[in-house]
């Protein structure tokens, strides 16, 4: 592990009220005054990145992940502990700040690249560059208050992003734009990580950060609850907003042989007494599929109390946690009601295994409407995995079978 | 802290300064016929409107003025001159950190440059409004005399005053947010407990000290000294006022400067 670039010790945030606002600015001047309340938006957050290493933080709303962000960048003061950063840190905590909407884009880009405290010369050089990445032609000499939308977040994003910084931070910023711009963005953010730069963001789009980030930090009531792999946190964060939006008996995870985590949580209404993967003619259970194979998955529920509704839902995901298919027995009409203690309760799915060569895995969930925020039975992340291997297909990547072939005409006489 | 108020600081960002004092000044002149002419209309109307129902309908009688109809008028404007750029400083600066709070919030920069922003765009509107009252003196033939040297000096002490007192507000104004309303309630009272549009001789004698416990007094007087009666400002009275306004920004600086870490917790 090589020095962290950026360290974050036992950082604390307290907002604090007095009697009266004369009182605070007393404070300020060495006068002992008590206050009245004081709230901890955060407290204790110890954090190391190093140089090229990602980190997300997650956490609901109130959790203390902005405030943590803007400590960090520096706008607001921490009441206790400290921030050390070696080089400069530059926050997208929200994009176009300070833009002006009579000045052209290349006057603004100028201007907040001023604020960002960035020198003239250095910014003519870099000029070009954020012309070409902004990518809206004349528009960049016309004043900003002629811009859609989507022009004014291009270029600040361009703008925000002109110079590579030491340790960025970024806000929910990225998914600005259209799709091509937003890869675009995504692409210049993993360029930086590449060149050395400590990435930590906020985001709500648990996906993006699974395809980004090293480590995820989940933050609970202004406190760091866990640390470590993005699908562990991911799946674990779930699990916990499940819990809060009913009682859930608890969240256990376990870490598999093969490197899965498997993450179940959920009252325990019913829960999951098997799930089988065979083969779709010969009936043998199967540890490995052929692409293109026809396969069951066979799931046996076990009702342990009367509930009114079941509805069983599946995701597909592959080794990175990207999410590959997923639906459940409400978007199909099939909800099964009026359920028994002692019942069992079978569901297959039948399937063609157009899945490319890799490693995939099943997390099924038992709940009682479409999502699983209302009641959340059981919910198992990873309950099943299998890997994909390509034995009579043509060579290919990705994690989708096409079945797509080439045709190929050559013309002329030369 | 990058944020704390220090003068290194600001001039890593001098850049973003005097763009944004462009951009006020932009922003003055586009989209409208007479642009950057409506910082100079507004104070000469009011100047006019005074003088036509003090001197005119009124028919006050300003000693100490020579006979010339436009005497007063002249008097007026060497006043507002001062008085505008003190009001314009307090004005700005009472809601600047609130107007501001959004980029306070989102972006470290040192906080001393948005007061800067505001002396550099308040000075530059001054001295526009001050070439514009010296072509009015000279249509109406008054040639300014060289006591004029003197203004640099004048405008120098006019703006420690008048940030000194506006960074006070402005701060005060963040926690308690009542000092906005009091504030412009309070600087209509200093207009008139200033020599600005009658002269000190028509107060009685015993409120005439009254007028001193205003800053802006000794100033005025030194404007129209320097402006209208061609002769040079009483040098003790303001050297006195230099400490004043020095204690007086000092004293803003240190409350800005300690109001710093905990200003955007209530923003």
């Amino acid at each position: 592990m090589n020095e962290p670039i950026l360290s974050v010790a036992r950082l604390g945030k307290a907002y604090r009220s007095y009697k009266s606002e004369w009182l605070r600015m007393l404070s300020w001047f060495g006068v002992s005054v008590g206050y009245s309340t004081e709230h901890w938006a955060l407290r204790d957050v110890s954090l190391g990145v190093a140089a090229g290493e990602a980190v997300g933080i997650v956490g609901q709303n109130g959790a203390g992940k902005s405030t943590l962000l803007k400590l960090i960048a520096g706008t607001l003061s921490p009441s206790e502990g400290e921030v050390r950063a070696r080089g400069r840190i530059a926050a997208i905590l929200e994009l176009g700040m300070g833009f002006n909407p009579e000045f052209s884009g290349r006057q603004n880009a100028l201007h907040a690249t001023g604020l960002m405290g960035i020198a003239r010369d250095e910014v003519a050089h870099a000029m070009p560059e954020i012309e070409s990445f902004a990518e809206i032609g004349e528009y960049f000499d016309q004043p900003l208050r002629t811009y859609s939308s989507g022009m004014q977040m291009r270029v600040a994003f361009a703008v925000a992003t002109a110079f590579r910084p030491e340790v960025l931070i970024v806000d929910e910023a990225l998914s600005v734009g259209d799709a091509y711009f937003q890869h675009k963005s995504f692409g210049r953010i993993r360029q930086f990580k590449e060149k050395g730069t400590a990435l930590l963001f906020v985001t709500h789009g648990l996906a993006d950060i699974r395809a980004l980030c090293d480590r995820v930090v989940l933050l609970d009531r202004g406190r760091m609850v866990r640390e470590g792999a993005p699908d562990e946190v991911v799946d674990y964060y779930n699990a916990m907003i499940a819990e809060r939006e009913k009682t859930t008996v608890a969240v256990e995870q376990i870490r598999l042989g093969d490197g899965w985590l498997r993450t179940r949580s959920g009252t325990g209404e019913a829960t999951l007494a098997e799930l089988t993967l065979t083969d779709a003619d010969s009936n043998q259970e199967l540890k490995s599929v052929r692409v293109g194979e026809r396969i069951v998955l066979t799931a046996r529920i076990r009702v342990h109390d009367s509930i009114p509704r079941l509805v069983l839902g599946y995701m597909l995901r592959d080794r990175v946690g990207n999410l590959v298919w997923g639906t459940n027995t409400w978007h199909t009409g099939q909800v099964v009601e009026n359920l028994h203690a002692g019942e069992t309760v079978e569901y297959t799915l039948c399937f063609t295994c157009n899945l490319g060569p890799g490693s995939y895995s099943f997390s099924p969930a038992l709940v009682s409407t479409d999502t699983h925020l209302e009641r959340n039975y059981e919910w198992t992340d990873n309950a099943l995995v299998f890997e994909v291997i390509n034995t009579d297909k043509q060579y290919f990547v990705g994690t989708n079978w096409l079945d797509a072939g080439f045709q190929i005409r050559r013309d002329g006489s030369h | 802290m990058t944020i704390a108020p220090n003068l290194a600081g600001a001039w890593r960002y001098r850049q973003f300064i005097l763009s944004s004092i462009r951009a006020e000044i932009r922003a003055r002149f586009t989209r409208s016929r007479l642009g950057g002419l409506w910082m100079i209309v507004h104070p000469l109307a009011q100047a006019a409107v005074f003088a036509l129902v003090l001197a005119e309908v009124m028919g006050a009688r300003l000693s100490g003025l020579s006979s010339d109809r436009f005497a007063y008028a002249l008097y007026l404007l060497s006043g507002m001159l001062a008085w505008s750029l003190f009001s314009e400083l307090v004005t700005r600066c009472l809601t600047l950190f609130i107007d501001n709070g959004n980029l306070l919030k989102k972006m470290p920069f040192p906080r001393i440059c948005l007061p800067l922003i505001v002396t550099g765009s308040a000075l530059l509107n001054n001295v526009l409004l001050l070439i514009a009252i010296i072509v009015v003196f000279a249509f109406s033939g008054h040639v300014p005399s060289v006591h004029l040297v003197w203004m640099p000096a004048l405008m120098l002490l006019t703006l420690a005053v008048g940030l000194g007192v506006g960074l006070l507000v402005g701060v005060f104004n963040v926690f308690v947010r009542d000092v906005g309303q009091v504030v412009p309630v309070v600087l209509q009272f200093g207009f008139w407990l200033a020599p600005i549009a009658y002269t000190p001789d028509i107060v009685p004698p015993t409120l005439r000290r009254l007028l001193y416990l205003n800053p802006m007094t000794p100033i005025v007087r030194g404007y129209q000294d320097v402006m209208l009666f061609g002769r040079a400002p009483d040098a003790a009275g303001l050297a006195w006022l230099t400490v004043v306004a020095l204690v007086l920004l000092g004293a803003a600086l240190v409350l800005f400067r300690r109001a710093t870490p905990e200003m955007v917790d209530v923003l």
